[in-house]
């Protein structure tokens, strides 16, 4: 979607680095096109940088090297105030001593449009995020929910460019917060501004996101739509970040063309996508989403296998979790639906799992140096 | 619904008075502590500038003889005899003095007339007095005949008065024409005003000069804040007479900066900076500087540097982002700490004393004085009620207007 052909990309970070205290980077090299319109979430650990990257774009910090370009043009040319980029604030940031018309209306004001344009686009505003009766209340007597969708409307009423925003999620509960992510991805698309969005919440960033960039260390690990990064993990990071991984070590046996051959220390050689570790006698790890480790029974004799012994199973409602361990004392966790399927198992029985080479990927495994 | 019963009731109310008597036993110590030393002083003046029964004790029966005057002309016979006669046993226990001045103070001139009078009065026996004590007391000073005088002696005779507040405003009771604005001499109104204008100066330096370095503190990492926090702290580990003579020397004809000033060569002639009202709003602004920082740093330490961001993405540029979004949440400090320089200003005293002069006196200065020098409790008592009044009222405008909801100190 960023490298439509032909078209240069809309806003653009080209080897973006940034330093606070001239020793560590915080952002190391931080490479993104984004295009028009486009729902791009930058999700990582908190102190991976994300923020920072967004502080910089909207110009309340500066860049230590690199350089940010929106429609071709350098933003550090632009003072904040200029650069048209809506934000919205994880603390709402709505100006306490104004009412929910005049916080919408501050943007317009400035821009001097007239006062009926205004009137009319506030109450336009206010009704997208369905608060027309509340629009001459204070931010204070609203809830979390409500002014953090104010908050939203102050941000897209001048019609940014683009919509910055920082964990706009995060001080809200969990109901109200997949209400709001709805609400944020219909306006979005009812819209079509172009959204940069700061989270630590995977689900919230696999929902809504056209691409996610994922954050470790200042150092972005992989940027992919969100199916991508959460069946073809690039890495390790990736794949535990995302979702939940069964992680199988073992060592590279063979190399195919799209896979490689494993042999794993909990014993036996089983065959998994080629990602980021092909070399012969690599150490790697296989990792499998706990969802598409099955037991053997259901795939036949199709795929690879691993023995593994029952330990225990938490009842989660609509599925139930097993526990497993291997040989070699790895975990292993199947997801199963909560129906006739379900097996009973009885403590310390061993049962074969079984996955499909392409539901599997070798990844990088740390060389962990024992003290 | 389930009610609770008669015992739940009865045992739930029991159980929460007990709780507030034991919060109550807590704070007993300080509020006997408080009324002994803060409240019983200041009831007791508010009382005595109003309750004057010193005259009603001295010389009561002249005052009684003195309800049947017609205020006209000269009292009659007998009044006067009853007052030779009083004033001679006063001069006799040597008390005359004391009358001598509270007369004085209804009318001033009297004193003398007073003490003459009961010098020649106890040399005479009250026999005599009693019959032609009104001759000898008309015949003694010239005075004796006039209304006015003993206008100003019954006036004074009573226990409960306002004078002391006319006195305060600068009025008089005049026999004929009512109360009028008093002819001799303005000081009184005049000081209030000064004082008002001296302290809203201060505090509008104090604002100036607070505001930067408070929003400067507010934007520092913590722990430096902290630090520098600890210097603006500093003038309050320090003696205030300490401080208040430290701009002596500074402000001084020889003194510090006047040698700097003729040093280089700035100027020929020494400024007469100290004793004037420049120093006294110079001295103060420096010791009352830290009322203003406080507040107004812990209310910019609460504003969320998003509200300016906000501001900014929006389009604001920064000097109007600032005025319309981030100085209006900095009024509650700024309102604290300016209603609390502005009254502390008000009732300042030490530092006008020493450095004021007579030029930078305020009206806690005055009222010292009717303390200490002219022993007039009463008129200081008067004018302390005043200037409480007036900070009460100034207190009422400013919660009218602002909202007393909104001061925030910590």
């Amino acid at each position: 979607m960023a490298d439509l052909a032909g078209d240069k990309p809309f806003l653009q970070f080209t080897n973006v680095k940034k330093t606070y205290d001239h020793k560590n980077l915080v952002v190391k090299d931080f490479n993104l096109d984004v295009a028009k319109g486009e729902f791009i979430t930058l999700l990582g650990p908190s102190g991976s940088g994300k923020t920072t990257c967004l502080m910089m774009l909207a110009g309340f910090e500066d860049l230590t090297s690199g350089e940010i370009l929106i429609n071709g043009r350098s933003v550090t040319s632009i003072a904040p105030y200029q650069r048209n980029i809506g934000m919205v604030f994880q603390q709402y940031a709505l100006f306490p001593h104004m009412t929910l018309r005049e916080n919408l209306a501050y943007p317009l004001k400035i821009r001097k449009q007239p006062k009926d344009v205004i009137n009319a686009k506030v109450d336009e505003y206010l009704s997208l995020v369905e608060l027309l009766d509340f629009g001459n209340r204070f931010p204070g007597q609203l809830s979390g929910g409500q002014r953090q969708r104010v908050a939203l409307a102050r941000a897209l009423i001048f019609a940014p460019d683009i919509v910055l925003m920082d964990e706009p999620l995060g001080a809200l509960d969990k109901k109200l917060r997949e209400q709001m992510q709805f609400e944020i991805k219909r306006l979005h698309e009812q819209l079509g501004f172009t959204v940069i969005y700061v989270t630590h919440d995977q689900t919230e960033a696999l929902t809504m996101s056209d691409r996610i960039a994922v954050f470790e260390s200042g150092i972005v690990q992989q940027c992919a739509a969100p199916h991508v990064l959460y069946e073809r993990p690039a890495n390790l990071f990736v794949a535990d970040f995302i979702g939940e991984s069964n992680k199988l070590k073992g060592v590279i046996e063979a190399v195919n063309e799209d896979t490689v051959d494993v042999r794993l220390e909990a014993g036996g050689l089983i065959s998994a996508l080629k990602a980021n570790c092909t070399e012969v006698g690599l150490p790697t790890t296989v990792s499998i989403r706990p969802e598409k480790l099955s037991f053997t029974e259901r795939l036949g004799n199709t795929g690879n296998q691993v023995m593994a012994r029952f330990v225990t199973r938490h009842y989660v409602g609509e599925y139930i979790r097993y526990h497993f361990m291997t040989a070699d004392g790895t975990e292993l966790v199947v997801k199963n639906m909560n129906d006739s399927s379900a097996p009973q198992l009885s403590a310390k029985e061993e049962v074969a799992l079984a996955w499909l080479p392409q539901d599997s990927q070798a990844l990088d495994r740390p060389v962990v140096t024992t003290p | 619904m389930s009610t609770l019963t008669r015992t739940e009731a009865s045992q739930a109310s029991s159980a929460r008075n007990k709780k507030r008597l034991t919060a109550f036993l807590f704070v007993v110590p300080l509020l006997i502590f408080i009324l002994l030393s803060f409240v019983a002083p200041i009831a007791s003046m508010l009382w005595r500038s109003v309750h004057h029964p010193t005259v009603a004790t001295l010389i009561p029966l002249t005052l009684s003889e003195l309800q049947r005057w017609d205020g006209k002309t000269v009292p009659d016979q007998q009044t006067l005899n009853v007052f030779a006669q009083e004033l001679h046993s006063l001069a006799k226990v040597r008390e005359s003095g004391k009358l001598a001045e509270e007369i004085n103070r209804a009318s001033a001139g009297m004193s003398s007339v007073v003490k003459s009078t009961a010098r020649k009065i106890s040399r005479l026996d009250s026999q005599q007095l009693a019959q032609q004590g009104g001759e000898i007391l008309l015949k003694s000073h010239r005075k004796w005949s006039r209304p006015d005088i003993w206008f100003a002696i019954q006036r004074a005779g009573k226990p409960y008065t306002y004078d002391y507040y006319l006195t305060a405003l600068d009025l008089e009771l005049d026999q004929e024409h009512g109360i009028q604005v008093r002819e001799d001499t303005q000081i009184y109104l005049q000081l209030y005003s000064k004082t008002l204008s001296m302290a809203l100066v201060i505090t509008i330096f104090c604002a100036l000069l607070g505001y930067p370095l408070a929003y400067y503190l507010a934007r520092l990492p913590e722990n430096r804040a902290n630090l520098l926090l600890v210097l603006v702290l500093l003038p309050f580990w320090t003696s205030l007479l300490v401080r208040t003579t430290a701009w002596i020397a500074l402000l001084q004809t020889n003194g510090v900066i006047n040698s700097f000033l003729l040093g280089i060569g700035v100027i020929s002639q020494p400024f007469e900076m100290l004793y004037t009202s420049f120093a006294t709003v110079v001295a103060m602004t420096h010791i009352l500087l830290p009322f203003m920082i406080l507040p107004l740093y812990s209310v910019m330490r609460g504003i969320d540097p998003s509200y300016l961001r906000a501001a900014l993405s929006l389009g604001a540029r920064p000097i109007p982002a600032f005025a319309r979004i981030y100085f209006p949440m900095t009024l509650p400090g700024l309102s604290a700490g300016a209603l609390l320089v502005f009254i502390i200003s008000v009732g300042y005293y030490i530092t006008p004393a020493l450095v004021g002069g007579t030029d930078g006196q305020m009206i806690s200065n005055i009222i010292a004085f009717h303390m200490q020098r002219s022993n007039n409790w009463e008129l200081a008592a008067a004018l302390g009620s005043l200037l409480l009044a007036l900070i009460l009222l100034l207190y009422w405008l400013y919660d009218r207007f602002v909202g007393a909801s909104n001061i925030k100190l910590g």
